[in-house]
């Protein structure tokens, strides 16, 4: 194969403003040894991490490309996909000409793990890796707050850990927790992220522990992909039929990697049938897509392709053009290019918003 | 009767099983010992707690507190008031959530003949689903095979939640049997419960669980088209019923973007999911979760098919107050179509007014 | 429309590949079993560089659960969304009819006609000996 590309087949547009909501940095196991105890590197090396769904190695619905990455997102001096800074810097900072990236790290975090002591230990150890590796080298970046949130007390004492810390931008969570993110077993989360001042991101996966549907297990990859917007539909639900908002009145959520042309009928939805039946939840005193609308904020990769524009422009004025955030989901595969992603026939001030304004009033960047 | 004098079918209404007495005459000598021996109350489904709102509106409810419970009942409401011409009726007793599966099996037959005595015997204008116990798919032909040759039966019945999904291939003998005799699969709301109905767990509220049952939709149309249902049948039909309907064009647009660039993984599905959707399912009106008029025009744009919506009224559920099932908002020139044409497009049997043309 | 040299044919050896750039375009010129193709290399669905893909073959089914497998060596995946494109005529596999990469012309000459011929030879000196892969673009 004779590839060697000299220099950039594109420059960077360095007129477009852009903040990406969704980068995944990889760290090693031994990048976040210093930041382990003997004990927990010795664990890992013998038992390994254990996800609820039992293989070793890969997952249950193998990815489409190896890593869920993009083919030419391997840094030419080895190492897996976003493990390289200097090559994610010119791949995908530079080249795009993106101002932040906030990171939502993924491997080995350890969140969901069985072992809730060892979700703690790796969590505390992926955020040190992050600020020390990462957003210390890089201050485009901002970094997530991972935590072990089956553990609601060690995922607040890690909250308060990074509090007022400038170089993290949200708490991070999975979409696939073991109970809907409403139940009260995760509210010291929320509690701990309103103290703090940080948003709660909830980007999809994790494995719950219970079949991926309502209706068992599917068979395919694409399903799965389908199942993150259901599951994403669940604990918005949770969230809003539980009464978090009325208890956290400033709890912001972004939902990140969740698409978001489903969320118009999910807010229909839930209206509908909360006037109905709000004797059940009398605590939910607004019409729940209010709550959608005031406290949710969406990425918008991977972005819905309709068959018209229009179809799509739609959707993003009833979610409303201030909450949807740019993400490129890079290196992963069904990552969306910053230049191309978005409707053309965006007004500017509308393109600003989803590109850069939403994320830096959110995140309150420079 | 020709289709110009229809003035709606009715293709979701549901009939309750006053108490579980009722169906002793449908049941043979061991189970009636079973029931009364063991103390068996009911096989009501949690998917409709009988006092919850939903379940019934409070007009609709009679002195007991029940709706529906008699032909006669459909009859005031779905013919005499939103002037119906025919209803399909959908009974939602909980037989599918039975574990022992002869158990199963004895209640489903037993409730597919209370249907066709108790209902369908007192008014021609009524038809049914046959309900099918999923828990032995052998079992579930038998059935189908069994109450077939009753045209009045125009469709086959499941719910949205089951064990596994429904596009597996241990299904697949029951949608040849339904693909055999032109009989649509009908998926309607609710769950046999073998799962959580999220899969985030067991919700607090049941407002959450009835709220995701369009989740529920969602997978099994996921199901159905990713393991080819449609290459293997490409005559079967499939009516979503109670589902929701708006959130389907989101689906769709998520679902076919994946597969453009996933096929490899599901050869045989070879086109767009969309157009796959367009030609094989249906979904029936009521609810339509959409509020405002010119957002449901708008939906409706956003389906981008004319022939997809089925009316229904969903009788008793309490989807809509007054005396109009169709939703402000639906454009005029497609109320020919839903309240009539795609109805009987769909329902092969329904393209006869009486069973013996049919059958010419 | 112009005829651009852009590699010797040894440089492009039997299921292998090479990203040139012709006219400010960046073209990926493949070599299936001899045959040589060239393509735009922005997938037209999202722009990601198909030099970089993964090279299949065509995986088609009959019916569910068998998979007929042809054409090693003739799909090339875009690295990004894995969108399948027929080397041969540029369609792309999930739409055919709407979305296709862009097809170049492609030849093979011998040398001897190019040393005093008018073309451009892209970043290399050509010789008689050689056989050369042209690009009309």
């Amino acid at each position: 194969m004779n590839i060697e590309l000299k220099q950039p087949l594109r420059t960077a547009k360095s007129k477009l403003s852009i903040v990406d909501c969704d980068i995944h940095p990889r760290a090693s196991l031994e990048d976040l040894r210093p930041y382990l105890s003997n004990h927990w590197w010795h664990y890992i090396q013998t038992y390994g991490l254990r996800q609820r769904h039992g293989h070793v190695k890969g997952y249950p619905f193998p990815k489409p490309t190896p890593l869920a990455s993009r083919r030419d997102s391997w840094p030419p001096g080895g190492g897996p996909p976003a493990s390289d800074l200097d090559f994610t810097r010119e791949q995908h900072l530079d080249f795009y000409g993106i101002e932040h990236g906030i990171m939502n790290p993924l491997a080995p975090s350890g969140q969901g793990d069985q072992n809730a002591e060892l979700s703690a230990a790796l969590a505390f150890a992926i955020n040190e890796w992050q600020v020390a590796d990462w957003v210390r080298r890089e201050p485009r970046f901002k970094a997530s707050v991972v935590v072990p949130y089956e553990d609601a007390v060690a995922s607040v004492a890690e909250i308060r850990r990074r509090a007022g810390n400038r170089d993290f931008a949200h708490v991070l969570l999975l979409s696939r927790t073991s109970e809907a993110l409403g139940r009260r077993r995760y509210w010291p989360i929320f509690e701990a992220a309103v103290e703090a001042g940080l948003p709660v991101g909830v980007h999809v996966f994790g494995y719950s522990g219970w079949a991926m549907t309502g209706t068992g297990w599917p068979s395919f990859y694409l399903e799965e992909g389908i199942e993150n917007a259901t599951t994403t539909q669940q604990l918005i639900a949770s969230m809003i039929m539980e009464g978090v908002f009325e208890r956290y009145p400033d709890l912001k959520v972004v939902l990140i990697e969740t698409g978001f042309a489903w969320l118009p009928a999910l807010g229909w939805r839930l209206d509908k049938h909360w006037q109905r039946m709000r004797d059940e939840v009398p605590h939910v005193k607004r019409p729940p897509s209010e709550y959608l609308r005031e406290h949710f904020w969406v990425s918008t990769q991977p972005m819905e392709e309709t068959d018209k524009a229009e179809q799509l422009i739609d959707v993003m004025e009833w979610i409303g053009f201030d909450r949807l955030l740019f993400a490129s989901d890079y290196p992963h595969w069904d990552f969306d290019d910053p230049f191309l992603s978005l409707p053309p026939s965006l007004s500017d001030a509308r393109r600003r918003a989803i590109y850069a304004d939403n994320a830096r009033a959110l995140y309150r960047l420079a | 009767m020709t289709m110009n004098g229809l003035h709606s079918i009715d293709c979701d209404v549901h009939p309750t099983v006053p108490d579980i007495q009722a169906l002793f005459p449908y049941l043979d000598e061991v189970w009636r010992e079973s029931i009364e021996t063991r103390g068996i109350l009911s096989l009501e489904s949690a998917s409709y707690p009988p006092n919850a709102p939903i379940t019934a509106r409070p007009d609709w409810r009679g002195p007991d507190g029940q709706a529906a419970t008699s032909a006669a009942d459909i009859g005031r409401h779905v013919f005499d008031r939103f002037k119906s011409s025919i209803a399909i009726c959908n009974c939602l007793y909980g037989v599918q959530l039975v574990l022992n599966e002869d158990m199963a099996v004895a209640f489903t037959r037993a409730l597919n003949d209370w249907i066709a005595k108790e209902w369908l015997d007192r008014d021609d204008r009524l038809r049914a689903s046959i309900v099918v116990p999923m828990q032995n798919v052998e079992s579930a032909v038998e059935e189908i095979e069994r109450c077939a040759p009753d045209r009045r039966f125009v469709q086959i019945l499941v719910l949205a939640m089951q064990e596994v999904p429904l596009g597996r291939r241990q299904f697949w003998p029951i949608y040849a049997a339904a693909e055999r005799h032109k009989l649509p699969l009908g998926i309607h709301a609710g769950s046999s419960y073998r799962h959580p109905v999220t899969a985030l767990g067991w919700p607090t509220y049941y407002v959450e669980d009835y709220v995701a049952q369009a989740q529920g939709f969602q997978s099994q149309v996921a199901s159905l088209i990713s393991e080819g249902v449609f290459a293997k049948f490409p005559a079967l039909k499939v009516v979503l019923m109670e589902s929701g309907v708006t959130w389907l064009p989101g689906f769709l647009w998520r679902f076919s973007k994946y597969w453009r660039g996933l096929r490899t993984e599901v050869p045989w599905v070879d086109r767009p999911p969309e157009e796959i959707v367009r030609e094989h399912f249906r979904l029936t009106l009521q609810p339509f979760d959409t509020p405002a008029p010119d957002l449901v025009e708008r939906a409706v744009e956003h389906l981008r098919c004319d022939d997809m919506l089925l009316y229904s009224s969903d009788f008793p559920h309490w989807q809509f107050d007054g005396d109009d099932p169709v939703p402000a908002g639906i454009p005029q020139a497609l109320r020919r179509k839903i309240l009539v044409e795609n109805p009987v497009a769909t329902y092969d049997r329904l393209k006869a007014d009486r069973p013996e043309e049919a059958a010419r | 429309m112009a005829r651009h040299i852009v590699a010797p044919v040894g440089e492009i050896p039997a299921g292998g590949r090479k990203l040139v750039s012709v006219a400010g375009r960046a073209i990926v010129v493949f070599n299936v079993a001899g045959e040589f193709f060239a393509l735009n290399n922005r997938c037209p669905h999202r722009g990601g560089s198909l030099a970089h893909g993964k090279l299949t073959g065509l995986l088609e089914s009959p019916q569910p659960g068998k998979y007929r497998y042809s054409r090693p060596g003739e799909i090339i995946r875009c690295p990004w969304h894995s969108w399948e494109f027929d080397i041969r005529t540029g369609r792309s596999w999930c739409d055919p009819q709407r979305l296709r990469a862009r097809q170049y012309k492609v030849s093979v000459e011998p040398g001897a006609s190019l040393v005093e011929g008018p073309y451009k030879a892209e970043t290399f000196p050509v010789t008689v000996e050689n056989d050369y892969v042209v690009v009309e673009a």
